[in-house]
Parts: C-alpha cells; sequence; structure tokens
C-alpha cells in the first residue's frame, strides 16, 4: 500500500476544508466561542452593561451554590423533567399505537391534530394560555363551572401549588405530538413477519406488546427518552411567557433564574451577567453530565 | 413499504366506531386552546370572555387593523420574514456544503470535525445566549436584522448534517465519476450534479429551519431588549402583552398573525415535517 504522506491528503483534500469551513465558521462563531467565553464570564463581577468587569475568581460560584432561590430552580427544574417526560412516552405511546392501524379511516386527521400544537410558536401558546386558565371568565374555569366540577374559579396560574402542574400539562400538551412521531417511526420498524407470525402463534392483547413489540422498539424507547429529557429542561419561552416564574418564584426553572439575574432589572436588581453565567455553566455542567449517563445506559442496553 | 398491526379488525364495527368516536372528542378538546384563540381574534373583548361558543356574532376585523398597525406586528411580521427566509438559505447551503464532504470523501481531521459537531448537540440555547449577545454587541450588529439573522442560522442542529450526509453518501459513484469524466470540478460536481439530487433533504431542513426561525424566542428576546425595531412576531406579542394587556381582542389577533403562516405551511407540507422530526430517532 502507497500511503500518501500528511500533507498530500491534506492537499488533495483542500476542496473538503473549504466547504466545511462556512458551517464551521457559524458554529464557532455561536456555539463554540460561547461557551468558551461563559467559563471565562462566569469569573467576573460584571453587570454586562458597561465595560468594568472584575475578576473575582469562583467567587459566583461560590455565590450560587449559597443561593437557596438557586437550588429551588435547579431541583425545579429535575421535577419538571419527571413529572413531564413519563407523561409524554406513555401517552406518546398509546395514541401511536391506536393512530398506526392502517383500518383506522380517520388517522391521518388525528395525527395532524395532535401535531398542530407543535408547529405553534412556544411564545404564543404561553400568551394564550394565561387566557385560557385565567381564573376571571377564563375557557377553562368556564368549562370546570359549567360542567359542575368545580364551584369556585381555580386561579391555576397564580397560586403556587398548581402554578407548577399547569405548566406542566401545557408542555405535554404542546409537544406530544413529537413524541408521538417518535413512537410511530419506532412502530413502522416493526417487521410485518413479525405480526403475522404472533398472530398465528395466537399471541394477542398484552402479551403481543410485552413479549414481542416492546422488545423491538424498546432501543428507540431509550433514544426518545434521552431527546425528551434534555427537552424537558429547556422550558424557556414556555414559561416566562406564561408565569415569568411566577407566583413567588414558585414556577421559576434554571433557566429563568438564569434570565432573571442577567437581564431583568423590574425587580430593582442590578443586572449581573458574570454571576448569571456562573449559574448557566453549572447547569450547563449537570444537564452535561446527565446525558453523558443515559449515553452510557443507552449503549450498554444496545449491546445486550 | 409500512408495517401496520391492525389490531381493529374491519369487522368489529363496533370497536371501531369507539375508538373514532373517542379521538374524534378527545382532538375537539386537544385543539379547542388553537380554535379558542382564533375565534377570540375576531370577537370583542366583551364577547370573549362571554362564553365558550367558538362562532363570533359578527367578524371584527378592526382586531386585526389594531394589531398590524397600532402594535406594529406588520413591521414585525416582515422582520420574521427576513430573518426566516436568509436564515433557511445559510443553513441550507452550510450545513448543505459541510453533510456533502462528510458524507462523500475521508480526509485527515475529519473524525476531530464530526467530534466537535457531536459534542454541540446538547448544548442548551441559555448556555450560549449571553455571550452571542456580547459577541453581536462588540460585533456592531446587535442593533440590526443582519446580527439576528446569523446568530439565528448559527445555532444550526447537528441533525441537518446528518440528514445531508447520510443522502449523499447513498448517491452511487458513477454520477461522480460521470461528472469527472466530462471535466467538472470539485464545486461544479457539487452544484450541479449533486445538489438537484437532494431536493427531499433541502425541503426537510428548511422546513425545519423555518419552524425553528419562526417560532424561536430565547435569542431574539434577549438580542431585541433595548431595539424594538427589530423584534421578531414573538416577542411583539410578548411585548403587546405587557404594554396593552387590556386589549385581548388585539392581542388574540396579533397571536393569529403570528401561528398563521406556520400552521397553514404544515397542513400543505406535512410530510416534510414528519420526516424532519422522525429523523432526529431513526439516526
Amino acid at each position: 500500500m502507497n500511503k500518501k504522506s500528511l500533507s498530500k491528503q491534506i492537499y488533495d483534500a483542500r476542496w473538503c476544508y473549504v466547504f466545511v469551513l462556512p458551517c464551521l465558521i457559524l458554529t464557532g462563531m455561536f456555539v463554540i466561542y460561547p461557551i468558551g467565553m461563559s467559563w471565562y464570564f462566569s469569573l467576573l463581577d460584571w453587570s454586562g452593561f458597561t465595560k468594568e468587569a472584575k475578576f473575582i475568581g469562583l467567587q459566583n460560584y461560590y455565590e450560587a451554590v449559597n443561593d437557596e432561590f438557586f437550588w429551588d430552580a435547579f431541583i425545579r427544574s429535575f421535577i419538571f423533567m419527571f413529572g413531564t417526560v413519563p407523561v409524554k412516552i406513555v401517552l406518546g405511546f398509546i395514541i401511536a399505537v391506536f393512530l398506526n392501524n392502517q383500518v383506522l379511516k380517520l388517522a391521518p386527521f388525528f395525527r395532524t391534530v395532535i401535531f398542530m400544537p407543535v408547529v405553534t410558536a412556544i411564545a404564543i401558546i404561553g400568551i394564550v394560555m394565561t387566557f385560557v386558565f385565567s381564573p376571571f371568565n377564563g375557557p377553562a374555569n368556564k368549562f370546570l363551572m359549567s360542567t359542575n366540577l368545580t364551584s369556585a374559579p381555580i386561579d391555576f396560574l397564580g397560586n403556587p401549588d398548581t402554578v407548577l402542574p399547569t405548566v406542566m400539562g401545557v408542555y405535554v400538551w404542546k409537544w406530544l405530538g413529537i413524541t408521538m412521531m417518535y413512537w410511530l417511526a419506532a412502530l413502522q420498524t416493526v417487521p410485518q413477519d413479525v405480526y403475522d407470525a404472533a398472530k398465528i402463534d395466537g399471541a394477542e392483547g398484552y402479551r403481543l406488546w410485552i413479549h414481542i413489540i416492546l422488545p423491538i422498539v424498546l432501543p428507540f424507547a431509550i433514544v426518545i427518552i434521552l431527546v425528551e429529557a434534555v427537552g424537558a429542561l429547556n422550558v424557556f419561552p414556555l414559561i416566562e411567557t406564561m408565569t415569568a416564574g411566577g407566583p413567588f418564584f414558585s414556577s421559576e426553572v434554571m433557566e429563568i433564574y438564569i434570565f432573571r439575574t442577567a437581564f431583568v432589572t423590574d425587580s430593582g436588581t442590578m443586572p449581573r451577567l458574570g454571576y448569571a453565567c456562573a449559574a448557566g455553566v453549572f447547569w450547563g455542567v449537570a444537564v452535561l453530565f446527565i446525558t453523558v449517563l443515559q449515553g452510557l445506559w443507552m449503549r450498554r442496553t444496545r449491546r445486550i | 413499504m409500512s408495517k401496520y398491526l391492525n389490531f381493529i379488525a374491519e369487522k368489529n364495527q363496533v370497536k371501531y366506531l369507539i375508538i373514532t368516536i373517542a379521538f374524534i372528542i378527545f382532538s375537539f378538546f386537544w385543539i379547542y386552546p388553537l380554535l379558542w384563540v382564533l375565534s377570540a381574534s375576531f370577537k370583542t373583548d366583551f364577547e370573549i370572555w362571554g362564553g365558550l361558543g367558538l362562532i363570533p356574532d359578527r367578524l371584527v376585523w378592526e382586531n386585526f387593523e389594531r394589531a398590524w398597525f397600532g402594535a406594529n406586528m406588520g413591521r414585525y411580521f416582515f422582520n420574521t420574514l427576513i430573518i426566516t427566509v436568509v436564515s433557511v438559505i445559510i443553513v441550507v447551503v452550510t450545513t448543505g456544503m459541510f453533510g456533502y464532504v462528510i458524507g462523500r470523501y475521508s480526509f485527515p481531521g475529519k473524525k476531530i470535525l464530526i467530534g466537535i459537531l457531536i459534542s454541540t448537540i446538547f448544548i442548551p440555547q441559555g448556555y450560549t445566549i449571553i455571550p452571542v449577545f456580547d459577541l453581536l454587541n462588540n460585533l456592531n450588529i446587535s442593533k440590526n436584522l443582519i446580527g439576528l439573522t446569523l446568530a439565528t442560522a448559527g445555532h444550526t442542529p447537528v441533525i441537518y448534517i446528518l440528514l445531508f450526509a447520510g443522502y449523499f453518501s447513498r448517491v452511487p459513484v458513477e454520477l461522480e465519476e460521470a461528472a469527472k469524466m466530462d471535466g467538472a470540478g470539485f464545486v461544479r460536481t457539487f452544484i450541479s450534479i449533486m445538489l438537484p439530487l437532494t431536493k427531499p433533504v433541502v425541503a426537510t431542513v428548511s422546513i425545519l429551519q423555518v419552524l425553528h426561525a419562526w417560532n424561536d424566542f430565547l435569542l431574539p428576546v434577549v438580542i431585541t431588549l433595548g431595539n424594538p425595531d427589530i423584534r421578531t412576531l414573538s416577542v411583539g406579542v410578548y411585548a403587546f402583552k405587557g404594554e396593552y394587556f387590556v386589549d385581548w381582542s388585539g392581542m388574540a389577533a396579533a397571536s393569529v398573525i403570528t401561528i398563521l403562516p406556520i400552521i397553514i405551511l404544515f397542513l400543505f407540507m406535512q410530510k416534510y415535517f414528519v420526516e424532519g422530526v422522525q429523523g432526529a430517532v431513526k439516526g
């Protein structure tokens, strides 16, 4: 084998490098550079709006881990994830199983309807939902009262006890269409022979699902869970437009906390970009850690 | 070829009917909030809070007039349109080129490049937003649409590249050799032979990017904090809520202006939406 020298190989592939360049520049500017800079900013005492910035080492981190609002938001983000992902996975699966039936004539229509919220701007959904769940004659309360399910209107978004479940419900509604599409893709990979053979063997009902179909779609389930879990940690637009973290911070997840400390000055506090970056880095590392854990789990399961 | 398990037998009419009716009721409740805002955009404020009915007494087109001119949604509409169209072009060209060389060639450093890209898959937007804001300020493009458009195109999901790479890698090698025989260079082969073959991927990637750019919120809300003139529709409606919070019908109209174009696009190009979304788990 005549192996070409490295410089010759690079020269021969010169067009390849030209072709990757535009995308690489964009990714470098807007993804890779910002990651590096957020580490650096996190070491500064800096408002973000003036040139004055003082290097203070790890002091921002120290302050963050000692702030109870930080930990409340941190834990709330995970409550959000554990509260929504299983619901979406199970509900999405059930719907997909029904709509995967060729015989169901209206299946394409139902798929379209269930997918509709997915294509709707998330900020708009947040705003519209503040109307829908309004305690002052909002449609949700109107419906509950006209069917006598409640006697007095529920202040869904104004009560610290109901606000998070309500936002989680809206989140599930908004994105369930995607979960359903994932499951439909997974179900389509089950070979027809498997169904036919199972039918001949007389496997029916839950036995068919548990012993035959579930093992086939399991590798998909793991990818779906991974994608969904990371997605459920990125809920800024929905919560910002529905509640902005309120009332009394009771729906403040990590991203809202970062945004609030970085930019919002309504509450009279000074914007602190350096501190917000420290919180963001801490958060980013936590998310990465979970992603890696899940990735490892995925690999192990796939090998078996 | 599709695979189906038809556990609803055609003969079992009762079961079939029950499932269909259950899904019709479910679908109605599911879609109700969207129908509600559509109907609210044609009602008076008084009527909106009057009842659960969806049919307005008469169509109040003035709501749209107020939103479009009064609340500046007309301007935000064109801002959003420009950002979306330009970012789609940038994204299709850059990821198409990247996907082409990744999918068809091997060259020194390829593995490192792929590694870098994969590592950015799960970087949340919230993590990079502050330095992006700072970068655009330093480049002096934070006060016009250029900065916002570039940043929108810059947070490119790796999935686009993988879709292109996967497609290009399946194109038969003979096509390329024939082009070479004709004397076509690297660039010409790409533009005249390869790109026309990838129309389905171009469509899928375009749709996904339209969806992303049109509906994005965190990036535009941060970038336009001090520049109301370059707001996008989503940010515009959000600001509307803060400024004229008693004009419910105007806000409903502004919401409809924002969501209707994408819903129409979705209804006509559903196939590509579905393919794009499913690409994430199939890969």
